[in-house]
């Protein structure tokens, strides 16, 4: 019964992972009082879990309820005990993976997204090539000036990798982005 | 009440709301932060404070008296040091599953951030080491914090909190929201009742065993006594074999005569044996310590697990299991004796009978044997003598943590819960001696010995002029074979015994330190005397330093070596010098 035993969060013993690490994204909706994202954060630096992304807003304002969206990477064993602890967490109203429920819905994956704002220096002949680009992967000018564009750009993380390096070599100054927002696909709820 | 009844001040608050919440007894140290709270505390009759000499005290004493009435402990401290020197008994507590609501003073909130004089981030530092813990800024939400700190405290799995309060909130008026008014956080509502499918599963799966074993933990104890009187009747409905953690020994009687005798590094033969080959297992508030397992990937290979634990996140951490069941132990157990007594067909005798012999066999082993001596005091012996001498006492046993502990674990019998407390997860030296002073406070007329070695006592020694104030007559036991016994021990299996550090060579005397705080000390050094001495010490009414000699260089066995399997333990007869030495290899030296 225990052949498939993997070693956990526990850093007690010190074995190699053996087990296929998969990405994961989180939704966590939690009461919005201070020190809340403390306590989450705190969980995943403390058990040694990871954090690709974590995005965190108020999405209900009169309950005081916000909802935090983390991409974190582990084995199945350290992704069902990560939920957990997360769950343990006083102020957490509900956890939910994201992929586990698109895998049991019949879909791939959840949707996320991702926006970027994109600050490119271009003056002269470039400036026609940046702004083309620009418009292939349909990122918007929210500010210019004779030397530089601000671009604000939505879609999945990769296509924002895509854009920044498309920029690089075009004169690419800064770049900020706001970690992922997911949901499920389908008309229910988290 | 009306509303002018309502209305007082944040420290007035703090102890209404403590007296609503049933407390008598509070444990701690003054300071400058919550000096409101202790002029309050000098005003009224209903709640006993005791002042302890050092906050790490006042949280171990909050535990003990805790852990030996199932009541909430209660300890207030200062801002900055007060609030740092509670962080060990507050993590203690939370590895524990010990309810504890600790009350810290904070800087007044205009000067919170500005590194004021014994400021600290209390919740920021306590965040990891508390169950959860509120900072008040309004003292109209203080009566509902505390009343909502003592609801978290003691349901669900049970842990400390911590309660900030800077002290303008406890100067300014406000009104008090009673018991029955305040708002409860809705995010939190532990589940306590077991899935009745899986209770089904479970107890079908019992029936089929052939090879069962019962490997239960603290969580019968904290559970209350409920819990203990099923797991004992399920015991007695099934036959089954049963062992305990070191948390949950006394939950079945140590006298029963399923009884294994504690599993895990320093457990007995019989109990890691069967835990190794048996064919159900059925953990009962446990979680599956590193202590308990040895090398995971050997533990327990061909069981199917059952797995009861109010706690979901305790549930395929370490180990993973079959048939978990989410709930708290009691209710679960109650369905399962109830589930059990309606099975169509029990299953027969024999169907155990072969694994009943095997046990019989693994016992013979008798793995805690040791070698007597006439010329010097082995400590399983005065444990065993001390066993003796309380037996027919209403007796409560704390520890330090060392060789000692594991041997007051092996050989003090525990015939009730509640009765033993020790520190198990954090393993913290100089919990024993405070542990004891919370215990005599709940139980002033029973008899409270504090198992303690020479080096661990003097980690919270300053607790024994407490212990005079207010006439508290623990007795402080210590087995002193002036070393560090169990940083030698593992130094002698992983070090090539150069033995770093591990000798204390400045020892105090005992005996006057004992008189010099106004106790009695008393010292044995020969086996012959020690029964008379121990009488003696009992019947002392007053707090006792008993400076016990034994051997220096016992080692504590049997022994699971780190990174070995249950079935590679290390017993006494066979642990020479060389394989000592030898037990543990390259791989295993890296653990703790």
């Amino acid at each position: 019964m225990n052949a498939h035993l993997q070693p956990t969060g526990s850093a007690y013993f010190i074995q190699q992972e053996s087990a296929r690490q998969e990405r994961h994204t989180l939704s966590v909706l939690v009461s919005n009082e201070p020190g809340v994202l403390a306590r989450v954060i705190g969980l995943f630096s403390g058990r040694g879990y990871n954090i690709e992304s974590l995005t965190v807003s108020e999405t209900e304002h009169e309950a005081h309820l916000s909802r935090i969206t983390i991409v974190t990477t582990g084995t199945p064993s350290v992704l069902e005990q990560i939920k957990a602890q997360l769950d343990r967490i006083v102020p957490v109203h509900r956890v939910v993976d994201l992929t586990v429920r698109a895998s049991q819905l019949g879909q791939e994956r959840p949707i996320e997204r991702e926006v970027a704002l994109v600050k490119v220096a271009g003056t002269g002949e470039g400036r026609a090539e940046t702004l083309r680009l620009a418009d292939a992967f349909h990122a918007k000018v929210v500010d210019a000036t004779v030397s530089h564009f601000i671009f604000e750009i939505t879609g999945k993380s990769s296509k924002i990798d895509q854009f920044v390096a498309v920029m690089k070599p075009l004169g690419l100054i800064e770049v900020c982005r706001t970690g992922i927002a997911a949901m499920n696909r389908g008309p229910q709820g988290m | 009440m009306t509303d002018t009844d309502n209305r007082m001040t944040g420290a007035e608050i703090v102890l209404r709301a403590l007296k609503d919440n049933g407390v008598e007894h509070v444990f701690g140290y003054p300071g400058g932060a919550v000096l409101p709270i202790y002029d309050e505390i000098f005003q009224q009759d209903d709640i006993q404070h005791i002042l302890v000499r050092h906050e790490q005290g006042a949280g171990h004493a909050a535990e003990g008296y805790a852990r030996s009435t199932g009541k909430v402990g209660v300890m207030l401290v200062t801002s900055g040091p007060g609030a740092t020197n509670a962080v060990t008994p507050l993590q203690d507590a939370l590895m524990d599953s010990i309810p504890l609501v600790c009350l810290t003073g904070q800087v007044p909130t205009t000067l919170i951030g500005s590194d004021a004089f014994q400021e600290c981030d209390t919740v920021g530092i306590t965040r990891p080491c508390t169950k959860h813990n509120w900072l008040v800024k309004d003292v109209n939400e203080l009566a509902a914090t505390i009343h909502e700190a003592f609801r978290i405290a003691q349901t669900g799995r049970p842990g400390p909190v911590v309660v900030d309060i800077p002290k303008d909130i406890q100067f300014a008026t406000g009104t008090y929201t009673p018991k029955a008014d305040h708002v409860v956080q809705k995010s939190y509502k532990p589940k306590v009742e077991g899935d009745l499918n899986a209770v089904r599963a479970a107890v079908e799966l019992m029936a089929s065993a052939r090879r069962p074993i019962l490997y239960t933990g603290g969580g019968v104890i904290n559970s209350g006594p409920e819990a203990t009187k099923l797991l004992r009747e399920l015991v007695e409905l099934t036959d089954f074999p049963i062992t305990s953690t070191l948390m949950g020994l006394g939950a079945y009687p140590a006298s029963g005569k399923n009884w294994l005798g504690m599993l895990g590094m320093h457990g007995s033969y019989e109990a890691n044996m069967a835990m190794h080959d048996c064919d159900v297992m059925v953990c009962i508030g446990a979680r599956f310590d590193d202590r308990i397992t040895g090398r995971l990937n050997a533990f327990s290979p061909n069981s199917r697990k059952i797995h009861i634990d109010i706690d979901p996140s305790s549930i395929n951490k370490n180990v993973r299991v079959d048939i978990p069941i989410v709930g708290d132990v009691g209710r679960v157990l109650e369905d399962m004796v109830r589930l059990w007594r309606a099975l169509p067909k029990k299953p027969e005798k024999a169907q155990t009978e072969e694994w009943q012999q095997q046990i019989s066999r693994w016992r013979a082993r008798n793995s805690f044997a040791y070698k007597n001596s006439n010329d010097v005091i082995m400590p399983q012996y005065a444990i065993q003598r001390l066993y003796e001498a309380s037996k027919g006492r209403e007796t409560y046993v704390t520890t330090e943590v060392g060789q000692h502990q594991m041997w007051a674990a092996q050989f003090f019998g525990f015939e009730a819960p509640n009765r033993w407390l020790t520190s198990g997860g954090l393993g913290t030296m100089g919990y024993g001696l405070p542990a004891a002073i919370g215990v005599q406070v709940a139980h002033p007329e029973a008899l409270v010995i504090d198992i303690a070695g020479d080096a661990s006592i003097q980690m919270c020694i300053q607790e024994m002029s407490c212990a005079i104030q207010y006439g508290l007559p623990v007795k402080i036991f210590i087995l002193n074979n002036q070393y560090m016994g169990m940083v030698r021990q593992w130094q002698q299996l992983l070090h090539g015994n150069r033995l770093s550090n591990s000798y204390t060579e400045a020892m105090p005397d005992f005996v006057k330190l004992a008189e010099a705080y106004g106790a009695v000390g008393m010292y044995c050094d020969k086996p012959a005397e020690l029964d008379d001495k121990i009488a003696e010490m009992i019947a002392v009414n007053r707090p006792v330093i008993f400076d016990c000699r034994v051997a220096n260089l016992a080692n504590c066995f049997p022994m699971i070596p780190s990174g070995k399997a249950h079935n590679e333990m290390l017993l006494p007869d066979e642990a020479t010098d060389e394989a000592v030495a030898n037990a543990i290899d390259a791989k295993g030296r890296q653990l703790v």
